[in-house]
């Protein structure tokens, strides 16, 4: 029977069993993954803390854990770690407010 | 500044894990290591080791552990050194039956670790002796003894004068990295005695004076890339500090003594013996350090590594004291493996020298 709650982090480990009902997909996701993350013209450690920005903004308590390790692990330390979330958070205020424009706009139309 | 110690050794705390045969025990429970984590010398027969067994290549290098005497109490300490662990320190007879040995063999290297060496009496007579010898000498210094005390400040000067190589622990250009396994203002007194390194030329192109810094995790993971946490080392502490330095070594936290301890209090310790195993790397343990290197301690036994004399697992098959010292049957003889060899193999591999592999 399967659990009664969500987001079980023994279940992270399990990941790599998505090919079992897709194989050549999940190999293809897995390939491009590990090439994503190599060093190129990012370091590992920046695109770690990237990866940990982008999991708070999706909100997946998997990629929090996963990139707070990576992150620890490539050499960022707390300070870059809450910067990096800073700037998600940024973005999704930012990205809420500026829509107020459209508000703005528009109530300008309907308004004396 | 002075240093809030991060914790008490072991031995102050009457730790069961002070005793070595506790220590060994946790690595081997039977039934946890039955079922999840095979034995290290079956682990490497199919990485070129058919028989289970590592040879030396060559001894050369001389590791000798001064004793566990230290100014600070990192969390993470294999040594399980302190500022309580007088007794323990290597007598000028132990230093004597050294440099004998030194004299006879053609070991190039000296490798002085500890606690802290420097605090030693003889540190400095032994040290110029090497010299006069012709050796290279590398002093693992943790830093904070230069500015612990005055009579530690010229240290540097002395240093630069015997052409002797530094190896230091700096886990992190941060200061919250670093204080949380070293101790509290452990960072600012590392940054003061190696601006004060590099003011006499360590690190600095040119000078000749190499000044290393050795990086290891500060938690329960793996360390990252070495290469690339050098570049961002030298980046930033050029860039916060001007210091220079010349090598970042990664190091792997062993799973013994002090740390050994941090992960039973945290559950960790399963978490982290199988991430050492998911971490395997046959191609690391060609290159595993106890190949090129003799470990001694400060009351003069020989052992494999620095670990395995913290563990007191002695030589096998030669004789096991520096008064018995036989080059030829210490280089051919097996070298004593265990669980905690996981760590020495894990990603890039790890020795005292950084990682073994590219
Ligand atoms: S890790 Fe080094 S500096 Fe820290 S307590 Fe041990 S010997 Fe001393
Ligand atoms: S722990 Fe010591 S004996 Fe074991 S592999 Fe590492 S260096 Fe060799």
């Amino acid at each position: 029977m399967s659990k009664k709650h969500y987001f079980d982090p023994e279940d992270l480990k399990k990941f790599g069993n998505i090919g079992a009902w897709q194989k050549p997909m999940a190999d293809k996701f897995f390939a491009w993954y590990g090439e994503v993350f190599k060093e190129g013209a990012l370091t590992e450690r920046e695109k770690a803390l990237i990866a940990l920005a982008v999991a708070h903004t999706v909100q997946c308590p998997y990629c929090i854990d996963a990139y707070t390790s990576g992150c620890l692990e490539k050499g960022a330390d707390e300070e870059q770690m809450m910067e990096a979330v800073h700037v998600a958070a940024a973005i999704r205020a930012g990205s809420s407010l500026v829509f107020s424009t459209q508000m703005m706009n528009h109530a300008g139309d309907l308004t004396m | 500044m002075s240093i809030h110690q991060r914790t008490k050794s072991l031995a102050a705390r009457h730790s069961d894990l002070s005793d070595t045969f506790f220590q060994l025990k946790v690595l081997n429970g039977r039934a946890l290591n039955e079922a999840r984590f095979p034995v290290f010398s079956e682990m490497i027969k199919p990485a070129g080791f058919a028989d289970g067994k590592i040879k030396p290549t060559r001894v050369e290098i001389f590791q000798l552990n001064a004793g566990k005497l230290c100014n600070q109490t990192c969390a993470h300490c294999h040594v399980d050194a302190g500022p309580d662990r007088k007794a323990e320190n290597m007598s000028r007879e132990n230093f004597e039956r050294c440099l004998d040995i030194l004299r006879q063999y053609d070991i190039p290297t000296v490798d002085i670790t500890g606690g802290a060496p420097e605090m030693n009496p003889n540190f400095r007579w032994f040290v110029s002796e090497c010299h006069k010898l012709g050796k290279h000498v590398i002093d693992r210094c943790n830093l904070t003894i230069i500015v612990s005390n005055p009579k530690y400040r010229d240290l540097p000067q002395f240093f630069a004068e015997n052409q002797v190589e530094i190896t230091s622990s700096l886990p992190h250009y941060s200061a919250r990295r670093t204080d949380s396994q070293r101790g509290d203002g452990v960072f600012d007194d590392s940054i003061e005695a190696l601006q004060l390194l590099n003011a006499v030329g360590y690190g600095r192109e040119g000078s000749g004076l190499k000044l290393n810094l050795v990086y290891n995790p500060t938690g329960t993971f793996l360390p990252g890339n070495q290469a690339a946490l050098e570049a961002d080392f030298k980046q930033q502490l050029q860039r916060k500090f001007g210091i220079q330095f010349n090598n970042l070594y990664a190091i792997t936290n062993m799973p013994i003594s002090r740390f050994l301890d941090y992960l039973i209090e945290h559950g960790q310790y399963e978490t982290y013996m199988q991430s050492l195993l998911d971490a395997f790397n046959p191609g690391a343990v060609a290159g595993v350090m106890c190949r090129n290197t003799i470990s001694v301690s400060w009351d003069g036994y020989l052992y494999d590594c620095d670990f395995n004399q913290m563990l007191d697992l002695k030589v096998a098959g030669a004789g096991t004291h520096l008064s018995e010292f036989d080059l030829a049957a210490l280089e051919n003889r097996d070298i004593v493996l265990n669980q905690h060899c996981y760590g020495c193999t894990a990603g890039a591999g790890s020795s005292c020298g950084g990682q073994v592999v590219e």
